[in-house]
């Protein structure tokens, strides 16, 4: 079993992404879930999502506390207790931000301890400059397959292809390539 | 067979209403139920569903107009949700009582105040006196299945009553999983549309609905009674057809876990599906313990039910609903003693309430839950708790 949390804010598209991945896993023959943290849905709210990829069928639906990957939408988020809770020695975290990984490693002192591969990407300014709006979800689903191959490049752009309206759907297949190759991670 | 795709619970079920060709569609939008009905109107804007939806202002309405639509010989859906359900309970009574084989699905969520969209059980249990067939799916792809069953047993000659089915809010409404998707040739061969009810017809003129005084009334109801009673036959056969023809079997009630167990937690929806979960991750420590999920709630399968518990130790009954004043504040529970009392079975039982208005049901609830079953199943009923124990409240 797989399990990633999604950490963002209302209106970066954290729901899409957790639902974008586990449509790519199902594609692939996994079986996967995906499902928000159920709040009133209001912009800049805090919003956390769920991601489960398992070879068998999954029955478990209770909350994800023991995350095998972190993907932080909202650069100032990296801080929260809430983000970090849980995360599994040897995990990822996988931050939108224009800072360097060792930079959030020299921060987080946790991070080193627990031996997190750590990844970044300015998902923000990749968004910016092909979408012209700060929805960084689907950068973040390529920084996210980047790090840890959970699924493939080709699944997850067949998912978005199917999911968006076509224009829509090439703008975000560049977002996701552009970030699947921009991405910086230090393994420990 | 269908394929495989990935799709969000109300999806799934919106899919499957498809696949069955119904006719009308009346509804009201609420939460969490509302995207079904907007995926079908999108199915009936493109082409793909040939079918009447009729836009109402109020639940009541919408059942109302469901009624109308199945008297008239349509086969006809709807769906709600919380206080959406509230306000059909007038309507519902009647479609059961007029025999209308209406298919109705509950997307499960708490009821006001205060005010609360998220998942619990009071909607479905409000209802559960008012003659209608219920079932409750534990995963998405038996809420998508349970559409195609639904009207399999409803319009069967021998039953002619309207069927709930039901799929927990957000925990299966908004979650996206992967749905082996039943086709429209698949699902019309294993529940062909035939009107096998009475049906208005201006050729041929009858009265539904007619005032039923002192000396017919009660003999209306006591053939209602009856029809629910026979139609567990009917659901029984309809799952083991639905089995052979898809493979995927749904039982009225469902054990799993140990093959002796002294310990059983009895659940219904999802939280069966975190139990199994919770079971499987502490296999190694090799209890005697399980899970006994009901699936069937009315008619309630009593005689399974005593089958299953007839030799376990304790049983903790987990209700995500709350009657206060009531001798048994949680329903299931209420179902399950009264159906051992019946037939003289002396396992002990517990009630929990857990996971009101959306809380999680987590591991470590049902942790407590199992150790509380354990630490009290040599105790003799005497000291064994009479009210429910709440299970993750904050006191």
């Amino acid at each position: 079993m797989f399990e990633i949390r999604w950490h963002g804010r209302g209106g970066m598209g954290a729901v899409t992404a957790a639902d974008v991945t586990a449509s790519a896993a199902i594609k692939a023959g996994f079986y996967a879930l995906a499902f928000p943290e159920f709040g009133a849905e209001r912009r800049g709210a805090p919003v956390t999502a769920y991601t489960r990829i398992n070879k068998e069928i999954i029955y478990d639906r209770t909350p994800i506390t023991n995350p095998d990957a972190v993907v932080v939408l909202d650069p100032y988020m990296i801080t929260s207790p809430k983000v970090l809770a849980g995360l599994k020695e040897g995990g990822y975290l996988i931050v939108n931000t224009t800072r360097e990984p060792s930079e959030i490693l020299d921060q987080i002192a946790d991070l080193r301890r627990l031996r997190i591969a750590v990844a970044t990407v300015d998902a923000t300014s990749i968004a910016m400059n092909i979408l012209k709006q700060p929805i960084v979800n689907t950068a973040m689903i390529g920084a996210l397959i980047a790090a840890t191959k959970i699924v493939s490049l080709d699944d997850v752009i067949e998912v978005v292809r199917e999911r968006f309206p076509e224009r829509l759907a090439e703008i975000n297949v560049n977002i996701i390539n552009e970030s699947y190759k921009l991405l910086k991670v230090i393994k420990q | 067979m269908g394929k495989v795709v990935p799709l969000s619970g109300n999806s799934a079920v919106a899919y499957a209403v498809k696949s069955a060709d119904v006719d009308v569609i009346s509804a009201y939008p609420i939460t969490p139920q509302t995207t079904i009905v907007e995926k079908l109107a999108e199915f009936i804007a493109n082409g793909e569903l040939d079918a009447e939806m009729i836009h109402v202002e109020s639940e009541h309405s919408a059942l109302s107009a469901a009624v109308g639509a199945a008297a008239a010989g349509a086969r006809v859906y709807t769906a709600s949700s919380s206080q959406g359900i509230a306000l059909m309970y007038e309507i519902m009574f009647i479609a059961s009582s007029l025999r209308l084989p209406i298919v109705m699905t509950i997307a499960t969520r708490a009821l006001s105040a205060p005010i609360n969209i998220w998942n619990d059980h009071s909607d479905f249990m409000a209802v559960s006196d008012t003659g209608w067939i219920m079932m409750m799916a534990e995963n998405n792809q038996e809420a998508h299945d349970d559409i195609i069953l639904a009207y399999k047993i409803a319009e069967n000659p021998e039953v002619l009553l309207p069927v709930v089915t039901a799929l927990d809010g957000y925990f299966m409404t908004h979650t996206t999983e992967p749905i082996n998707v039943i086709e429209r040739e698949e699902a019309l061969s294993f529940a062909p549309k035939r009107k096998t009810w009475f049906t208005l017809d201006p050729d041929k003129p009858v009265t539904m609905g007619a005032l039923g005084d002192p000396q017919w009334y009660f003999e209306f109801k006591k053939q209602q009674y009856e029809a629910m009673k026979k139609s567990r036959e009917v659901i029984e056969r309809s799952i083991d057809e639905f089995a052979r023809v898809f493979g995927r079997r749904y039982n009225a009630v469902e054990f799993y876990g140990d093959e002796n167990p002294e310990v059983v937690l009895v659940a219904m929806g999802h939280v069966v599906g975190n139990i199994r979960a919770y079971l499987n991750k502490m296999r190694s420590k090799n209890s005697r313990v399980g899970v006994l999920k009901v699936k069937l709630y009315r008619p309630f399968p009593e005689d399974l039910i005593v089958r299953y518990l007839e030799d376990v130790e304790i049983i903790g009954v987990v209700d995500r609903a709350l009657i206060p004043g009531s001798s048994s504040p949680g329903p299931l529970h209420s179902e399950i003693v009264t159906a051992l009392r019946k037939h003289e079975v002396n396992t002990k039982t517990l009630s929990f309430v857990t996971g009101l208005g959306g809380r999680p049901v987590t591991h470590e609830h049902i942790g407590v839950m199992l150790s509380k079953l354990s630490e009290l199943k040599d105790k003799p009923v005497s000291e064994l708790p009479r009210e429910p124990l709440f299970i993750g409240v904050r006191e």
